[in-house]
């Protein structure tokens, strides 16, 4: 535990004392941001829409405001997590640094589990930036937090089990490059899968939609803790790191 | 310290190391010695527990590298022909990360760390970034996360490589110094090198043992024979060299003689002999037959001949056989 410690630890600084945390942190700020006032500003005229037709709709702040707000972190996380795995192997690789983790007393998965949890740190702290723009909503208005609350919990598993793939992929390669394309193409894949339940009801097209990481996360953005798609998420982690695991091993078998 | 048997790397085309055996005793200073390509890299990693063997067995320190990996790793220290270092860090905060690595209490860690920057002399960088040093700096960092945990065995792959004369200098005295508290593997395909810092001298070529021997020994041991340098003039006028080197074949115990230059009244052989008393003879065959004898000596065998003997390669002919146009 204690190593996993060590390179966690490790992998943050290099997030941090290099340009690419700030970079990341800066860019989901501004999406976030930006998001975050185009969906008040929605709120806002709908509300307004409705005293001047003198109609008092109900009006929700969960279910107008949060929620897709939530929905959006979740897209924005596909294509910011490549950025983030992309490095971890396939940089170690590339530097010969790989052959100092391969020759200490750390097991591999040890490490894997050192550069994964560091992924998710840094991801959370994205995730923290999001807080400031709640806090405005609870100044306001009156949400309700429980959904809040589970909400991010859906956007941490979520974006594990995409980490977890991207610490993969990234393995498979020295090119940081070719390990955040193949990371965003897959991440991609994973969330357009759902579009054929639009269409088609087949058992194919169930598998497919069940298979996208969105079907999931619906649950998790109305603010319901249901534990199929909670078990989605962590074997997916899992499976991510079980393969990351397997390449590790093979790469020495093979170079 | 290490027992290598029968010790086997096999790719899908090629066999980079093929049965290889030998053994290097606690504090030793071992050179693995052998042309690029020829295995070194490869027989380090699977000494280091990098790359598993494909058959054959290996112990660092009493632990096999295959079953008991982790006990190896925890006593050797290991760098890599190009020191693995992270350009985002810096010296102080690496040797730190290292140390953790390797199982270092925290207590420890930074007399370590203060201990292995004194000795390697990178006191001067330590709050440098890694990426922003020089390759000599670069390559004492490299020994110095090498030796932070204090182990059994340290392997060297090419540490002199891509230094300069003074740094490559520095860094042989540096592992030199080592000697003594760490049993010491280091490859190399520069043969002065070996000659200078160590004690015994593994040879490999195409995955295969070529020798196993000390320094010292190998040196002797070149052809059993011993090469003379032979220096003839003629006091009065001119002399024929061809007819001074059939007399010196003459000798007894002389194998060869070698016209190596020819000036205006003197001629510079190099003659191969049995070991013994030739070197008496020749002078009496030189003085009797009327010439002089302005030089006598032996020229020890470079390690570089015995190499290529060993390794089967041809020895590059010097420019300066070539014989004379005027001698015809």
């Amino acid at each position: 535990m204690r190593n996993v410690w060590i390179i966690c630890r490790k992998e943050l600084r290099s997030y941090f004392v290099s340009p690419v945390a700030y970079i990341l942190l800066a860019m989901f700020a501004v999406i976030f941001g930006f998001f975050f006032w185009n969906i008040l500003g929605y709120f806002v005229f709908r509300g307004m829409e409705s005293q001047m037709r003198g109609q008092m709709m109900p009006m929700n702040v969960n279910e107008e405001v949060i929620r897709p707000l939530l929905s959006n972190v979740s897209v924005i996380g596909l294509f910011l997590i490549p950025m983030i795995t992309m490095r971890l192997f396939a940089e170690e690789k590339r530097t010969g640094t790989i052959e100092l983790l391969a020759t200490s007393p750390v097991s591999d998965v040890e490490v894997i589990l050192g550069k994964w949890l560091s992924a998710m740190v840094l991801y959370a702290s994205m995730l923290l930036l999001t807080a400031i723009n709640f806090l405005f909503i609870f100044r306001y208005g009156h949400p309700d937090w429980k959904p809040l609350v589970i909400g991010y919990l859906g956007l941490l598993l979520q974006a594990g089990a995409l980490l977890a793939i991207g610490t993969f992929i990234s393995t498979l390669t020295k090119n940081q490059i070719i390990a955040g394309a193949a990371t965003f193409g897959v991440c991609l894949l994973l969330w357009v899968l759902e579009w054929v339940s639009g269409y088609e009801t087949a058992t194919w097209a169930r598998v497919l939609s069940y298979m996208s990481v969105i079907t999931h996360f619906e649950s998790f953005a109305k603010g319901l803790l249901d534990a199929k798609d909670a078990i989605f998420y962590v074997t997916l982690i899992f499976f991510g790191l079980f393969l990351t695991a397997r390449s590790m091993e093979s790469l020495r078998w093979r170079s | 310290m290490i027992t290598v048997t029968d010790l086997t790397k096999r790719y899908a085309r090629h066999t980079a190391v093929d049965h290889i055996s030998f053994e290097v005793h606690k504090g030793q200073i071992v050179g693995f010695l052998g042309p690029n390509g020829a295995g070194k890299t490869t027989t380090m990693r699977m000494l280091t527990c990098f790359l598993p063997p494909t058959s054959g067995n290996a112990t660092v320190a009493g632990f096999d590298v295959l079953e008991q990996s982790f006990e190896v790793k925890k006593r050797i220290g290991y760098l890599p022909e190009t020191p693995p270092l992270y350009p985002e860090m810096r010296t102080a905060e690496y040797l730190q990360f290292v140390g953790s690595l390797k199982g270092l209490a925290k207590a420890e860690l930074a007399k370590r760390v203060d201990y292995v920057c004194e000795r390697c002399a990178i006191l001067d960088v330590k709050d440098k970034l890694l990426g922003k040093l020089s390759k000599g700096y670069r390559q004492r960092v490299g020994l110095a996360q090498a030796i932070i945990h204090n182990p059994d065995v340290l392997i060297l792959d090419e540490p002199t490589s891509g230094l300069d004369p003074k740094q490559i200098n520095e860094t042989r005295e540096l592992i030199k110094s080592l000697a003594g508290d760490h049993t010491i593997l280091l490859s190399t395909h520069i043969l002065p090198e070996v000659e200078q810092t160590c004690e015994q001298v593994i040879i490999i070529n195409k995955g295969k043992l070529v020798a196993t021997d000390s320094v010292s020994n190998l040196q002797n041991r070149a052809r059993g024979a011993e090469s003379l340098l032979v220096e003839v003039g003629a006091r009065n006028g001119l002399m024929d060299p061809l007819k001074v080197q059939s007399s010196l074949e003459l000798v007894p115990g002389v194998s060869r003689v070698h016209l190596k230059n020819k000036l205006d009244n003197r001629s510079i052989f190099e003659v191969e002999s049995r070991k013994g008393l030739v070197r008496g003879d020749l002078a009496r065959a030189v003085v009797e037959a009327g010439w002089d004898l302005n030089e006598l000596r032996p020229t020890a065998v470079s390690l570089e001949e015995i190499f290529l003997q060993l390794t089967g390669e041809p020895a590059a002919a010097p420019a300066e056989e070539a014989v004379p146009a005027g001698v015809k």
